[in-house]
């Protein structure tokens, strides 16, 4: 019974297929889950987005929207409507085929990224042996899209904020692959199928995650970090700094156009978590042994869910960086630590099995991160500042 | 440590997550078209002209009490300008029995006063003052925005109603200027039949 909920949408695609011939059917296997693909996130978006802006209205001790339907959980269709029908303008001297391009490019680039992602046993679309590979590679793109349309737009925030998305997002992109290498290398295989069978273990009903290994921590962590300015969130949301930049690269959109870099945005962000569940958090295995028999795509997407919610969460709270600070962040912290990350992982793997690995790997980390907290982000600057024309 | 404060400020918005589905303290929100808190008396935010209600029921109560006697001081002071009067050509008594002009025209332009209450300063009769109603939007952007006398006329009580403190302070220093000008007035007769007394032995005698 409950293998049967497991691979349910397995058997569905396989009973829907089996009415084709036999030559169509494995091109009419991917349609279908191609179609799943870009039917389901769209719709998680929409429930993101509504969780966001209630989450974030809580935060700040207010309601949020509450005015569409029961506890206004209709808005992301009063929102979808809105954004149908508006105007959709392109500024008389854009680049007007760039102009266009740019959210579409975008928005296919990003669903690209599910292509690999295992959402379940068995649940891959394409089960590329270099499925990590393909992922950057794919992931890489979005920095063009949002190029594109910094660029065409021919305003000098949406330059401004294409221009530093692309610093930032090339910046963090380093430290996002370095964090990943570390699986790779305990995992020795790129495929991510793979990554999350070699997971899928448990000792004392506890799985064996790599979050739960001080390489695996540090490097999630760290994950973490560059997948937020990856995806431009707060506290590194300064390609679209909305107080500064108006909307940043996507200022001169508007409309249907608009709604797709939104979607861009947060399909991107779910996507980036997939990967970051895949990577550190067993992708689809369950939290317990006990709990194996729960269908493992539930625990994905509850992963997702719980990203989504920790990046709100974020959002409610830090205050954007200033470009400087990010860079300093990323150079001087984020990437030394990856790269110390990847020498602890390989330490880790020679240590033997004992305990010793458990202490030394945890001390070089623990050490590293103080030290380098204390004199790489130290600057007498930072903390209350004094004009000297003030005194 | 690094990381420190970051951990601090999660913990606050945890915090409040949290307690906004318990704490109605925390809780802030009054959801307006359903909930109301009550306005403040000092709120102000479009004049109003206030008239004396002399006999209760009649149509044009409104129009004969109205204590405007079209001096064109607010007009003339408002400074987005968005008064607009016309003088009467005629007189009518006021409430102290003496002739005055009356605005045959008081036109307001919600759309473009600012809620200064220049006018209400400069006003030295009381018949302007400030309302508190603020719902005042329109789906008729071009007549509904201009309010003519009749919309803007308001009774006395219902001055008091939304402004009791001034309404009375208002009062006594109107009815002060009537007892004075009743004084006033008194004297003058009481003057004009002394003459008068005075004069008739004295022709009398002659
Ligand atoms: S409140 Fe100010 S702006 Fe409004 S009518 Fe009076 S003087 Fe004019
Ligand atoms: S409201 Fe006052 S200031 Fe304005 S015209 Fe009437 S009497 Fe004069």
């Amino acid at each position: 019974m409950f293998e049967w909920l497991d691979q349910v949408f397995v058997l569905l695609k396989h009973w829907l297929v089996s009415f084709l011939p036999a030559t169509w059917q494995p091109v009419a296997g991917i349609l279908l889950c191609v179609l799943t693909i870009i039917c389901l996130f769209p719709a998680l978006f929409a429930i993101c987005v509504l969780l966001e802006r209630k989450g974030l209205g809580r935060m700040q001790n207010r309601l949020g929207p509450n005015r569409v339907g029961p506890f206004g959980i209709f808005q992301p269709i009063a929102d979808g409507v809105k954004s149908l029908t508006k105007e959709d303008l392109v500024p008389l001297s854009a680049d007007a085929l760039v102009h266009f391009m740019a959210p579409v490019v975008l928005v296919v680039v990003v669903f690209m990224g599910f292509a690999v992602l295992p959402m379940g046993r068995n649940m891959v679309l394409v089960d590329l042996d270099a499925g990590l590979l393909f992922y950057f590679a794919i992931g890489a793109s979005t920095e063009l899209a949002v190029f594109m349309a910094g660029w065409s737009s021919r305003n000098k925030y949406s330059l401004l904020g294409a221009m530093r998305a692309v610093a930032q997002m090339i910046s963090y992109e380093v430290p996002l692959l370095l964090s990943s290498v570390a699986v790779v290398m305990i995992t020795g295989s790129l495929s991510l199928s793979k990554i999350v069978e070699a997971q899928n273990h448990y000792t004392w009903g506890l799985p064996h995650w790599y979050i739960f290994t001080p390489w695996g921590f540090a490097g999630f962590l760290m994950f973490a970090i560059a997948a937020t300015a990856e995806t431009n969130r707060s506290p590194f949301d300064l390609p679209e700094g909305e107080s500064e930049l108006v909307a940043g690269y996507f200022t001169e959109y508007s409309g249907f156009k608009f709604a797709l870099f939104f979607l861009g945005e947060y399909v991107g962000m779910l996507s980036i978590s997939g990967l970051g569940s895949t990577l550190f958090l067993g992708g689809w295995s369950s939290p317990l042994e006990a709990l194996n028999w729960v269908p493992s795509w539930i625990w994905f997407f509850s992963k997702l869910l719980l990203s989504i919610a920790v990046f709100i969460w974020m959002r409610g709270t830090l205050p954007r960086l200033r470009q400087d600070q990010l860079m300093n962040f990323a150079w001087k912290f984020v990437l030394p630590m990856t790269l110390l990350n990847l020498f602890v992982a390989g330490l880790w793997r020679f240590l033997g099995d004992g305990w010793e690995r458990w202490v030394v790997c945890s001390a070089i980390l623990i050490v590293a991160y103080i030290l380098m907290g204390r004199v790489g982000m130290y600057r007498e600057h930072f903390g209350p500042r004094r004009y000297r024309y003030a005194e | 440590m690094l990381g420190e404060g970051i951990l601090k400020g999660l913990a606050e918005t945890a915090k409040n997550f949290a307690g906004s589905f318990v704490s109605k303290e925390r809780l802030t929100t009054v959801e307006y078209p359903e909930d109301r808190i009550p306005t403040f008396e000092a709120a102000r935010v479009f004049p109003f002209l206030v008239y004396d209600a002399r006999n209760p029921g009649d149509e044009n109560d409104w129009e004969a009490g109205l204590r405007c006697v079209a001096c064109q001081i607010c007009e003339k002071e408002c400074p987005p300008k968005c008064i607009f009067i016309d003088k009467s050509k005629d007189k009518k008594p006021d409430a102290l029995g003496k002739q005055q002009f009356y605005p045959t025209r008081f036109d307001i332009d919600v759309s473009v006063c600012m809620s200064c209450q220049i006018c209400v300063e400069v006003c030295p009769f009381e018949a302007i003052k400030m309302d508190n109603e603020f719902e005042l939007s329109t789906t008729d952007r071009f007549g509904g925005l201009l309010h003519d006398r009749r919309q803007l006329a308001k009774s006395n009580e219902y001055y008091h109603k939304i402004h009791p403190t001034e309404a009375a302070e208002v009062d006594a220093r109107l009815a002060e200027e009537k007892a004075k000008a009743d004084a006033k007035a008194r004297a003058a007769a009481d003057a004009a039949a002394k003459a008068a007394a005075a004069a008739k032995p004295a022709g009398g005698g002659e």
